[in-house]
Parts: C-alpha cells; structure tokens; sequence
C-alpha cells in the first residue's frame, strides 16, 4: 500500500506535522479476558438495590423494561447504523423515529415533535432559546418546582442570550402558585415555565397556568407515563412541551444516556430545534421517510441555525417507541395506575405512623413529607439495609432541609412498601 | 407499513404481577384527568418484534458493510462493548444514590478521564456533554466565562474557518458570540495571512479542527496558536478527527486551550442511527474552574466523590453526569488498545485514507494535492461538467453496490464535494473493491449517464423525494 501511494514508511504520510511523535503514559492494550476481568469487577463496586425497594425518583424512575424492548433495540442495523444522510438505505431508522414523533404528538396531545434531543433538562433549555426566537422576550418565568437540574441547565444554556429567569413560588398545596404567577406575567415575558407533575410530585392545573401566560410562550416539561392518565399539555394550549423519556423502557444508566422529547405547534416549527423526519414518496410511489425542514439546522445554516445539535439521541428514542409499542395505552395507563396507587399507599402507610405531608395538593407518583435532621445520614444507613429511600431535599437547597422527596412505580408491592415504612419509622424513633 | 397500521383494539403486548394495592381513581381536579385518546398502537409481543425486525432489514450500518463518511469516523463498534455497558452494576443504579454505593461508577469515568487527558495533552475535563456540538457549545461557554473573568467583556467575536463543520459556528452563536468566517487559502489550508488580518482585541477564540474538513493537517499550527495567543484569544480544537493523530500527537501539544472529543467517532462507541454520542471536553489547569459542574474526582483515600465546589463553573450542560453508558464503551476501548493500539489505529486509517486516495485519483479530482490526513475530499466538478451526473447521483449509485455513500456536499468550500474517510478498521480487500465500484459507475456516467441519475434501484426505496416532504411536511402518522 505504501508502494502505491509513493512513500516509504507511515512517518512519510505525518511529514506535514511539525512535532515529535509523544508516546502515551499509557498502558499497552489487554485482552478481552483481561478487559472483561477489569471492568465487571468495576461494575461490581456499584451496588444495586433490588428493585421494589427503590423509592426514589426525582428525574430518574425505576420501571420494568419488558426483555423485548432491550432485544429489538440492541440489533446492530440500528445500533452501528448512522444520522440517516442516505434515506434510500435508511428507512428503518427513518420509519422508527417517524414512528416515534407520531407517539409523542399523542402523549403530549401537540402537533409536531422532533426526533430527539439529549435528556429532559437541555431539551427544557433548548425550549427556552425557541421562545426567546419566537418573541425576543428576555423573561422567563420559571417555576421553583421545576427539577433544579433542569433550571439550572436553562441558566447554562441562557448565558449566551441575556436571558433573566424570575422563580416563581409554590404554594401550600405545593404548585406554582398562580397568585404570584399572574402578578410576574407581562408584556416582556419571554415563557411560563412549569413542571407536569412537578419536582415536588404535585399536579399542575395547566388550564389556570395557560389563562394566566396569555401571550406568553407556555411551556411544559412533562413525565411521559402519568400523561396516559393526566391530560395532556397539548389540550391546554401549550406552545411547547418537553420532557425525559428515561421512564419508557430506559434504564437509569446512573443518569446518562436518558432521551429529551420535544413537541410543539406547527406554527412554530420552523424555530424548532432538532432533527424532523417527514413523510414522503419515492420515484416509484412508494411510501417513505426523509429529514425534513433541515434548513433550520447547524449544517446548513450555520451560525444562524435554530440550533448546534447534530448527534442526538436517536437509538434511545428508538427505545421509548419499542416500549410504546409494546405497552401501548392500556399499558401505560395501568403503569401509571399502579404508580399512583403504590404512592397514595406509601402516603397513607406514613401518614397512620405520624409522619406528615408538606404540601396539600394533589399528587401523581411522588410526593414530599417531613423527615428530621439526622435523615439524610439516616437514608445512607437504609441503603445499606437495602433501600433507596426517598430523596433528602436539601441536598438540591438549603432551603429544603426537613424534606424528603419519596417514589413509587408499578415495581414496588405492597410488601416492600409495608418494609421501607418500617424501616422509616425506625430510624425516626 | 407503519406501526400504526398493524394496531389491533384491545391486543396487549405486556402482563404486569398482581399488585397487593388497589387503585381507586385519581383524586384529582376532574379536568386535569385524561380523557384525550391515546393513540399509541396495539400489538403483541410477537408483532412489535416482526415490526423492529422489519425496519432492521432495511437499514444500512457499520456491521452490513463499509461506510466511508467523511468526519464520522465509522470504524468497527466492538461488541464486546455493548455487553460491558450492560451490565446490571452499570444500567440500575441512580445517579442520586449514596456516592459510597457507585464507587465503581465514579473509578470508571475518573479513570476515563485521566486516559482522555493524557490522549490528549490536557489537564482537566468534563465527561458531560452528550454530543461533539454539546461539547462544543460547553467550551464556548468556558471561553466566555474566561474573557468575563478577566473584565474582559469586548471579546465577542468567534473565529471559525469557512471548512468548519456546521456545529462550530452554530455553537459559537448559541454561547452569543458573533461568528467571523476565514477564508480558507486555495488549498484548504488555514491562512494565515487572513488569520492575522482578523485577529484584534475583540476576538475571543479561533476554533479548529485538525486535521481540517478537507483531511489536511494543519501544518501552520504553532504559528497560527502563537498568533492567536499573542493577541489574547483562546484556541479550541473540534475533536471530530483525532483518530488522524490519536497515540501519536496531541492537540495540547499543539497549543489548544479547549479540546472536544466525540467517543461516539473516535472511541468506537456505536452511532445509534444518530446517538447517543458523548462529546467530552478537556482544558488546560487555567481554565478547569470553568468547567461544568460536578467534576468526577479522587481524594487522598483512594476514594472517588462528585464536586459541586466549583463556585466559577459555566452552570451545567445537562441533568446527572454524562452519558455513562457511552463512557463504559470508550473505557473498554482504551483498555483494549493501549497505547500501542491508538497509535497503531491512527496510522493504519492515515494509510488506509491515502491509499484510496490514490485509488480514487484515477477516477476523480482530488481537492487537494497534499498528503492526506485520515480523510480526504473528492473535487467532483470535472466530472460534473463532462458527464452531467452529479456526485448526488453517483451516491445513490454507489447505494446500488451495497457500500453506503462518503459524505457528499461538505465541506462547503469545494463544489460538488465527497468526503471520504475509511477509518482503520477495513482491509485493503474493501478498499481496493470501493475503489473498483467507484471506477465502474465513472463508467456509466459517461457511457449511460440516466442510469446514474436516476439510482438506486436494489435499495428498500427508489430515490426519495425530500423537496416535496419539506414543501408539504408530514410530521406524523395520522
């Protein structure tokens, strides 16, 4: 090879580099044995807590994922596929996330969705920057019971825009307090931020939330599976609504990859940002996908793109729609039935041994009460017991010091719910 | 047909274990309850898998056959990959449990992090950013916040060559810099000259690639990191193309600031039909306080923890910590290659690149007549104007042969573009076959060029027509 390209050795090919080659401070490559040998013992060092008696959520949820969502979704023609630039030889990528969209638009109840961002918190930030596109607003009214990493992540991602975020408070039935809301809703409102249900597990009245933003860009970071029982975003008027897709089918993966989906009116898609697959003819007749509307993109419109995503999280939205598919409505519904339930159980279980909720309004799967000082070591102890307890709140603020953020999904029993009861209320005699 | 269509009322794909408790109904605001239907399809397990099964046969990937696109880097995704990143200590733990209970967790992207600095030749980095543009926009935003830091608030211009990829100067812009485009010299090469032209107290970073979008390393480099430190801005490195140079040099060497990597191109982490990808970023010790928080770390103990005390961070870039299971796949590459192995990767896809390229050269202009890097770009205009069959065609053409298209119609600044990269992982047998395929439809462009123009014919799907979808857009199944 090197005779016919005209050289003598590979160093010829590196002439153009004006350094010395650095040796790397690294060890030679192992064997697979070897390899496998090191990292299952890594993975051996995180301890994994049965699944029942997980009772935290706070952005990442612990559900079944059915043995077929992870079999379709590891084939390698869609694992070692790419972004497909080639429709003709990528129509099963191509029909999947048109698929895909198509679910969404009907969780959410909204008109069109892209086919992925890369979790809940910068698909909320890109959301944003599309409102900011929308109305030139510099405002943005954001809810204190949005997931703080999320708030955070719009802060980040708002740096670049001037952008100021107004919190707006919750009340004592711990949602937005739309007293406060309706006084911070003005003519320079960029967006009304809200979370469905909220960070704090309460259920939102987005009707009240879209009367009192008016003109404002109302959006909405939604959790997928109560949408199969709370009514959607969409129905409400929302402009834009974004969420994680973690709880359909994905694993937690210690927080990454997640997915982020993103629906809006078709008024305003052409300020949307990601990729959009679109329906189509090829030269025969036949029916077939393709991206679409890629003049809003990075590749095409450069610095004045609606966004920089290329790569995004296409196979984990593959995932999601995998899990769809094979739930359907009824099962997300009786998901997010037994999730309900479970909670309330919980609920009520810790109520009976004294302990009290904070906030009166209703809730879907997760919900706060009162804990003591000492908790948040305490919760440490019931690891090791075998819990994951409910979240200490003040490890996100201050503020929430006394507070503890509990979980439950259709994986927790009656019986294992009965045990972490007790286990709480041991620790807090 | 889609899988809307093979939906059948009532038919149930799952079973759930009987549940100890009951569910009332929801004690909610009656108008917050769901009464929208959800039209989400119907099928048994046995028909949601003929459907993924279905789509799967009609996509191409890295495992069906060779997939030269330029800048993507599509080498071999080892499988043994996918089965480390699945291991249960890895997919079911919370990112919020007790930090003691994901010590594993916390070694492997420690450790991760560390072998990406030395690869590198920085000295701090973030494994955050879920993509090369994410990781882009997270080092925009560090150049930002350092010009800040400095009460340096002129700086407002990006510096970005007219070969950069599209996410360079869509990065620079969402940070809120004002994009300044260079004109690249006739070669493809940075120039310098233009370079200096433009660098001036309001500058805030120039943002490289190197090798560059045309396969050329940028042989200037020191002088050009000399210009632009001496006039006080930043240099940041897009990492698309590291596997030219991975084990061999480093752009930390070679006076860059700010590095992105894409573990998903150069690390062999699969391309999932478009992600999830991982787009690291590494910096020099000056600008580690700027980093996105938390940073991965290891105290004196031998033992690993999260920090959040970065009271200069540019915020965060996202929720948790990164693409963990991405991380996994990248870790195990760097196990299994070493240092001899990286380096040993990057010559062969240099050796690989210009050995089609001289293949490729009976057939085609090439853009440029230097060496080449790990890639290299076709000048199809020649060929353009004597046969009137665009490169366009002679992508779908090539779809005909079962090899899927390089990148076509990038970089911009050459006309009728084809960016090839073979990446190491192919034999000299795949590349002397695409070169002979290539040859054969130069052949039917000239003698029978409707034939070109109006493939592919073998394919799942003729030629698509994608005016048509953009003019009337169909967003969804109804």
């Amino acid at each position: 090879m090197l005779r016919t390209i005209g050289v003598d050795s590979i160093d010829d090919l590196y002439r153009d580099v004006p350094m010395t080659v650095h040796e790397l401070n690294l060890p030679n490559g192992l064997d697979e044995f070897s390899v496998m040998k090191k990292i299952k013992s890594i993975a051996q060092k995180n301890a994994v807590i049965e699944k029942e008696k997980v009772f935290m959520g706070a952005g990442i949820y612990v559900h079944h994922v059915p043995y077929v969502v992870k079999a379709m979704a590891s084939k390698p023609e869609f694992v070692t596929a790419y972004t497909p630039y080639q429709a003709e030889v990528s129509q099963g990528t191509l029909q999947a996330l048109f698929e895909y969209q198509t679910m969404i638009c009907e969780l959410t109840g909204m008109e069109v969705a892209n086919s992925s961002m890369y979790d809940g918190a910068s698909a909320l930030a890109e959301a944003v920057l599309m409102a900011h596109r929308i109305n030139g607003g510099k405002k943005v009214l954001m809810s204190e019971a949005v997931h703080p990493e999320y708030v955070q992540t719009c802060k980040t991602y708002a740096q670049g825009f001037g952008l100021n975020f107004v919190p707006v408070p919750v009340d004592e039935s711990g949602a937005t307090d739309m007293e406060a809301l309706s006084k911070l809703v003005s003519e320079d409102s960029c967006a009304v931020v809200v979370q469905q249900p909220n960070f704090f597990g309460v259920i939102e009245d987005l009707k009240r939330v879209r009367e009192i933003a008016k003109d404002t860009i109302f959006i909405v970071v939604a959790e997928p599976i109560s949408l199969s029982l709370l009514e959607p975003p969409g129905s409400f008027g929302a402009d834009i609504v974004v969420g994680d897709g973690q709880p359909l089918g994905i694993t937690p993966n210690f927080g990454g990859p997640t997915v982020g989906f993103f629906a809006t009116l078709e008024k305003h898609v052409r300020k949307m940002p990601g990729r959009i697959i679109g329906q189509t003819k090829d030269a025969e007749g036949r029916t077939g996908y393709v991206m679409i509307l890629q003049t809003r993109e990075q590749h095409i419109r450069r610095e004045k793109a609606t966004s920089n995503i290329c790569t995004n999280h296409a196979l984990m939205a593959l995932v999601n729609a995998i899990y769809m598919s094979l739930m359907g409505p009824e099962g997300l519904r009786e998901v997010a039935r037994r999730s309900y339930a479970n909670a309330h159980y919980f609920a009520e279980k810790l109520k009976e041994k004294g302990f009290k909720l904070r906030f009166k309004g209703p809730f879907f799967n997760e919900f706060v009460f009162f804990v003591d000082e000492n908790y948040p070591l305490r919760s440490k102890k019931l690891f090791e017991e075998g819990f994951l307890a409910p979240l200490p709140l003040e490890w996100f603020d201050r503020k929430y010091k006394g507070l503890a953020l509990a979980c439950a999904t259709e994986v927790n029993t009656k019986e294992s719910i009965d045990q972490m009861v007790l286990a709480l209320e041991r620790g807090a005699r | 047909m889609t899988v809307f269509e093979k939906s059948v009322s009532g038919r149930i794909g799952f079973k759930l274990p009987e549940s100890g408790v009951r569910f009332e109904k929801m004690d909610i605001p009656e108008h917050l309850v769901r009464t929208r239907k959800l039209g989400l399809p119907e099928l048994s397990e046995v028909d949601v898998v003929r459907h993924y099964t279905e789509l799967a046969s009609r996509n191409y990937s890295v495992d069906k056959g060779f997939y030269p696109l330029g800048s993507c880097t599509m080498k071999y995704n080892p499988k043994v990959n996918e089965y480390l990143a699945s291991l249960e200590g890895f997919t079911e733990i919370h990112p919020y449990q007790p930090v003691e209970s994901v010590q594993g967790a916390l070694q492997l992207m420690y450790e991760l992090k560390k072998a990406l600095c030395e690869i590198t030749g920085m000295d701090e980095m973030t494994l955050q950013p879920a993509a090369g543009a994410h990781g882009e926009l997270t080092g925009m935003l560090i150049v930002r916040a350092y010009h800040l830091s400095r009460n340096d608030a002129k700086r407002t211009i990006a510096l970005v060559p007219d070969s950069a990829h599209g996410t360079n100067p869509a990065s620079a812009a969402m940070a809120g810099f004002e994009v300044v485009e260079l004109k690249s010299t006739k070669e493809g090469l940075l120039d310098v000259e233009e370079l200096k032209r433009h660098l001036n107290e309001r500058v805030a970073v120039l943002m490289l690639t190197n090798p560059n979008t045309l396969g050329l390393f940028e042989k200037d480099i020191l002088e050009i990191a000399k210009l632009v430190h001496e006039a006080g801005a930043l240099l940041y490195y897009d990492g698309a193309n590291l596997n030219a140079i991975m084990g061999r040099f480093r752009p930390g060497d070679m006076g860059f600031d700010i590095v992105h990597l894409n573990l998903h191109k150069t690390f062999s982490a699969p391309h999932g039909m478009g992600g999830p990808g991982s787009g690291p970023v590494g910096v020099k010790q000056f600008l580690a306080r700027f980093l996105p928080v938390p940073l991965v770390r290891k105290s004196d103990d031998g033992s690993y923890y999260l920090d959040y005390d970065l009271p200069d961070s540019i915020g965060r870039m996202r929720s948790f910590y990164g693409n963990f299971a991405v991380l996994v796949k990248a870790y195990s590459y760097i196990l299994t290659m070493g240092k001899d192995g990286l380096k040993h990767a990057s010559e062969m896809a240099v050796l690989n690149a210009n050995y089609l390229r001289k293949l490729l050269s009976k057939y085609f202009r090439m853009a440029s007549d230097r060496t080449c890097m790990h890639e290299f770009v076709v000048d199809g205009s020649e060929f353009v104007k004597k046969t009137g069959v665009r490169i366009l065609d002679v992508a779908k053409r090539l779809l005909d042969h079962g090899v899927h298209a390089p990148t076509i119609y990038f970089p911009l600044i050459v006309h009728e573009a084809m960016m090839i990269e073979p990446t190491e992982t192919e034999s000299k047998q795949t590349l002397d076959r695409f070169a002979e395929i290539v040859g054969k439809i130069v052949e039917e462009a000239m003698n029978n060029p409707d034939l070109v123009k109006n493939a592919p014919y073998t394919t799942p799907v003729r030629r698509l027509d994608d005016v048509t979808a953009t003019k009337n857009p169909i967003y969804r199944y109804r």
